[in-house]
């Protein structure tokens, strides 16, 4: 059982050098707070975070993978949210996306409900669940060092990665996107696919 | 096999989803899809997706038009439950999406437990705000798929067509009983 006795990785810092120098990688952030951490990195057209699709954010990053298998793809998401979905490790895990990284940001808490506890917080250990699905490049993160060497893995576009960061459960200002979809949806393909995607 | 309407709607559809540039095949195993399924791994141009529930090919399908592709979801009519919430990304985001249903529950059933929701599909569907269209005939079928993929893709929706059993033909449970299994 894990007691926050250690000093716990700060979301905001470890999403803001995730995202540190993204050129253009596409990122689509999970419902709550990583949607908000992704946008005090930076609101960015090639950002897509969700306001609702619980336990979808995974899935929306394999569709996109697949779409665009040149380019990196970074879900960054939480651990209630992916729980919720978690069968998606192992669709992922079968299609082997060349470039596609899942990020969970584990605080062990439903944060948007009241901080709630989740099943990582008595021992469910998400990052053995997406290597057991076949995705072998799973990792555990608890220290600084540790996320400088997984940024170092997504940015290279080296294969499917997943990561379980453990953060620690602080309560932070909102940072809010838009919460257009259709506005989100419309400037993620502009900057993507340039001003066609608006004919297709 | 002789080409009858009944046995030929699986390739007249796969050539009209190939026709239509779908490149993501995103599917939960059915019966009634089995022969399009096949015909959709066998398309190099294709990416069959496996999915461990339905909604995660909606999630999917959204990330796909993100990136700028086509896809489709084929699933049977228990499967329509599995997506009801996701149903929010196309719906408040505006995203296509065709969903071709193959019923269960429906026209000639032996199975008591695909009653509920098969006999609720249509309405579930609907009352999240996705366009529902039906085909009971296999001659119907091509064409009422061809008005469902312009329909997503025109106009930025989720669109599903339920394929009826009276299509299909309803499962021989009996019949099964009597069959050498492997």
């Amino acid at each position: 059982m894990s007691k926050q006795t250690e000093k716990r990785l700060l979301r905001r810092e470890v999403v803001k050098q995730l995202l540190a120098g993204r050129g253009d990688l596409l990122v689509v952030g999970g419902l709550g707070a990583p949607a908000w951490d992704i946008s005090a990195a930076g609101d960015h057209a090639l950002n897509f975070p969700l306001w609702g699709a619980m336990g979808g954010a995974a899935m929306i990053g394999l569709g996109l993978a697949l779409a665009q298998p040149k380019k990196k793809v970074l879900v960054i998401t939480g651990d209630g949210e992916m729980l919720m979905g978690v069968g998606a490790l192992a669709t992922i895990a079968v299609q082997r996306p060349p470039k596609l990284s899942i990020v969970v940001l584990d605080n062990e808490r439903y944060g948007e409900t009241g901080m709630q506890e989740t099943h990582t917080a008595h021992g469910v250990d998400l990052a053995g669940m997406a290597r057991a699905a076949g995705i072998a490049r799973s990792y555990g993160v608890r220290t600084a060092a540790e996320v400088l060497r997984l940024k170092k893995r997504i940015h290279a576009g080296a294969g499917t990665v997943f990561a379980q960061i453990k953060i620690d459960a602080e309560r932070l200002p909102l940072v809010l996107p838009p919460r257009d979809g259709a506005l989100l949806k419309n400037r993620f393909r502009a900057a993507l696919l340039g001003p066609q995607a608006a004919h297709q | 096999m002789k080409q009858t309407a009944e046995s030929a709607w699986p390739d007249a559809l796969h050539a009209l989803l190939r026709a239509a540039g779908v490149r993501q095949v995103a599917i939960v195993p059915d019966a009634g899809h089995a022969r399009l399924i096949g015909l959709c791994e066998k398309d190099e141009s294709m990416r069959v997706v496996r999915l461990t529930t339905e909604e995660e090919g909606v999630a999917q399908l959204a990330g796909a038009w993100l990136g700028g592709e086509k896809g489709v979801l084929l699933m049977q009519s228990s499967g329509v439950g599995n997506c009801i919430n996701m149903l929010t990304l196309p719906i408040a985001c505006q995203f296509p999406l065709l969903m071709l249903v193959t019923m269960r529950g429906d026209h000639g059933e032996f199975n008591p437990a695909q009653i509920p929701m098969g006999n609720a599909t249509q309405a579930v569907l609907e009352a999240m705000g996705v366009i529902v269209k039906r085909a009971d005939t296999a001659d119907a079928l091509i064409e009422m798929a061809s008005g469902a993929l312009r329909l997503a893709f025109n106009t930025y929706r989720p669109v599903a067509l339920l394929i009826g059993q009276r299509a299909l033909g309803a499962k021989d449970f009996r019949k099964l009983t009597q069959s050498v299994s492997l």
